[in-house]
């Protein structure tokens, strides 16, 4: 039955951005466990420009946010959209056009980022000349997508796609206005905001591309795949409607909570993490939404590798929207802020929640796609557990590490003077920066399991012909 | 399109049936929180403490040029410390730059916030107004490294340059990279007065003279000095009184 959707549906971007994706995953963690190598050993920066941890981490989180998180969440929209709607993409080569774009852009943050080419802000670091292009990119993308909606058989537009078209207005709006720079150079510009606004602008943006690009896009993959391995429908329609609504009008606001205490007015920051508490509801209900999917089939998970990826995403995405909204409030982000437990938050919703769903998204759509088995179930099994136990490992490094630096920093000793100097800290962080750079590189491993498997699985299907044989079926009506 | 044979029972199945509903009311929903959040900032008066504390703010800043170099090629300086927030020089915009580049922000924050321990370790909480020029704001978000935001006059010149050559020959258990490079290149003007000229156009008051005075200012001069010098002039130009309160 899937074989004679070949013809109906352009099935061959997805397949690309689905390889790619996980070609930039293995990229994107190795970067960072390079990265996170040389905050333990800092001999590795090797006093080498194009190492040296301030390029090299801009290029870390752009590889694995927008290549490896852009491709997966290209090709699961393009496949969700298609499947759900029963209707083929509204352009193939506007379809070409985004998957070569897109690809372009990311080489160019691999040659720019290196040679010290940043507008440095988080997360838009890259320059004028890459920005157009990344809009020029994501707009073919909004409006190939927003088509083929246009263009269903099906009457009711599907959860998932709500969710992905959510994601692409939110990015439009943030990228537009956070990327407004004058050019000074060919790579070279400045912000037109400055100070406290630019700083408001650029956590609005910086906490949004994880609120939409990273959460509501990743739960319009959610919403699909998790159903359709579970072989049942979604747990509950009126909490999708409410999971859906509530997330887009209130993750907008959170932003502010990443400059508490700061030079921005009280009211913004205070709003912003009224809101954050108000997030955990809706949240929640998503991922209860979710996980009781599977309600009457637990079983499942002792059998069905990649059902086990998406379940225990689900876990990591209820933890990390508790943890998010208690760091956001002022009392515990006066300790929190500027420490590493920001960054085991950000990991464990990034390596629990946002990997662990595209990659059972991924094993999911790879016999799909490819009309064969995978090429090993037990390198499945086998990667599950490497990336649970490396998230795990490294989320707690960062937990201690982080805690322990906010009680450092504050603490007093009997004569009322700080305890400690700065430097002591740092020094206090070495076994946990090493705890960290293991927990990601068995994580590593495990994505490196995972590209192997997926290009074996490639071949095994190129060998036996079923992709051909899958072409020449007729079309299904 | 879509066959509506039944009539939809609600305005969110509506939307279901109709993508340009769903796209036009997602796209308002989400425009609300940025909105409320984001514009006031731009014009509410108590955003920036210098409408309370005009003396924040160096009061001659694009009337009379920070400094130029005269004949004998001696700095003429119009400004001193603590006169009050202005513009950066070409030599600290290039430190500036290059502190970007490298992205020194990433472990270092600029931005104390008003605890005690924050105070004894690096000083008066920061202010608002002593970022106005920071396009973009260099506030950061990680202490790998401690906060910057007053590290101007802490050290020795020749301290910081030791330091961002081989951090752990003066600090051993410092993680930061070493920056040997900074020595080998060299500024330009030209190039410094694109990006002064640039600074203008988003509103930085930049007098003319301040731009001519770019190349006598950082031509022949390393990345090395030009980063020093800028790391020296953080948090060194307004003097905050201690008697004031400047943020509620």
């Amino acid at each position: 039955m899937e074989a004679s959707l070949e013809r109906k549906y352009n099935f061959d971007v997805v397949r690309w951005f689905t390889v790619m994706a996980v070609v930039y995953l293995v990229v994107g963690a190795s970067v960072g466990v390079y990265i996170a190598a040389e905050l333990a050993w800092p001999a590795l920066n090797l006093d080498s420009p194009y190492l040296s941890f301030g390029r090299l981490r801009p290029l870390h989180t752009n590889a694995v946010i927008f290549a490896f998180g852009g491709c997966t969440l290209m090709a699961t929209a393009f496949y969700t959209v298609q499947r759900t709607c029963g209707a083929r993409l509204w352009s193939d080569k506007m379809a070409w056009f985004t998957f070569w774009g897109w690809n372009l852009v990311i080489v160019l943050a691999v040659i720019t980022l290196p040679l010290g080419l940043t507008q440095s802000k988080e997360y838009a670091e890259l320059e004028w000349p890459v920005d157009i292009l990344i809009a020029v990119v994501w707009l073919s993308f909004t409006i190939n997508f927003v088509m083929t909606i246009a263009n269903r058989k099906s009457s009711h537009i599907y959860v998932s796609n709500w969710f992905f078209l959510g994601m692409m207005i939110m990015i439009v709006y943030l990228h537009v206005v956070n990327s407004l720079a004058i050019p000074v150079g060919l790579f070279k510009s400045y912000s037109i905001f400055s100070g406290v606004q630019d700083a408001m602008i650029q956590w609005w943006w910086g906490h949004n591309a994880v609120g939409f690009y990273l959460t509501a896009g990743f739960l319009g993959i959610m919403y699909y795949f998790v159903p359709k391995q579970a072989g049942r429908p979604i747990y509950s329609y009126r909490l999708s409607v409410i999971h859906f609504w509530a997330l887009m009008f209130g993750y907008v606001w959170l932003g502010a909570h990443h400059l508490q205490y700061t030079a921005l007015p009280d009211w913004t920051g205070s709003l912003g993490a009224a809101v954050s508490i108000a997030m955990i509801i809706p949240s929640w209900g998503g991922a209860v939404n979710g996980m009781m999917t599977l309600s009457g089939a637990w079983d499942r998970l002792r059998t069905d590798y990649v059902l086990r990826f998406l379940i225990i995403a689900l876990a990591f995405y209820a933890m990390s929207t508790f943890e998010g909204p208690v760091m956001s409030l002022k009392t515990v982000n006066a300790l929190s802020h500027y420490t590493d437990w920001t960054i085991g938050h950000v990991h464990s919703g990034a390596l629990g929640w946002v990997a662990g769903i595209s990659i059972g998204a991924i094993y999911h759509l790879m016999t799909r796609l490819y009309h064969t088995e995978m090429f090993s179930v037990r390198l499945i099994n086998f990667h599950f557990w490497t990336a649970t136990i490396g998230t795990v490992i490294y989320i707690v490094a960062m937990w201690v590490s982080g805690i322990m630096q906010g009680l450092m920093w504050r603490a007093y000793d009997e004569y009322g003077t700080l305890a400690y100097t700065f430097v002591e800290s740092v020094d206090a962080m070495h076994p946990y920066y090493a705890m960290r750079a293991v927990g990601g590189a068995i994580f590593l491993l495990g994505a490196i399991v995972m590209l192997f498997n997926i290009l074996m699985t490639v071949r095994k299907s190129l060998s036996e012909g079923s992709l051909s044989k899958a072409r020449a079926l007729p079309a299904a009506a | 399109m879509a066959d509506n044979k039944t009539k939809p029972k609600s305005f969110q199945e509506w939307m279901e049936v109709n993508i340009w509903g769903l796209l036009i009311v997602t796209a308002l929903v989400l425009s609300v929180g940025g909105l409320v959040e984001i514009v006031p900032l731009f014009y509410m008066k108590n955003t920036m403490e210098y409408h309370t504390y005009p003396e924040i703010v160096w009061d001659k800043a694009g009337a009379e040029p920070i400094v130029v170099v005269d004949e004998a090629g001696k700095e003429q300086w119009n400004w001193a410390a603590g006169e009050g927030m202005r513009p950066y020089t070409a030599l600290e915009l290039a430190g500036r730059d290059i502190y970007q580049r490298e992205g020194c922000y990433l472990c270092h924050s600029q931005m104390i916030r008003p605890f005690r321990d924050e105070r004894e370790r690096y000083g008066h909480y920061s202010l608002a107004s002593e970022s106005m020029f920071d396009h973009p704001f260099q506030w950061g978000s990680k202490r790998t490294g401690p906060d910057l935001a007053r590290v101007g006059g802490k050290y020795s010149d020749e301290w910081q340059r030791q330091h961002l050559r081989a951090p752990r020959s003066l600090v051993p258990e410092s993680v930061m990279p070493g920056y040997p490079w900074l020595d080998e290149n060299y500024l330009s003007g030209k190039k410094m007065q694109r990006h002064m000229r640039g600074m203008r156009t988003v509103g930085v008051p930049y007098s003319d003279a301040d731009i001519e005075a770019a190349p006598a200012l950082v031509d022949g001069k390393t990345e090395m000095d030009a980063l020093v010098t800028y790391l020296q002039v953080l948090g060194t130009m307004v003097a905050l009184d201690e008697s004031k309160t400047y943020r509620e």
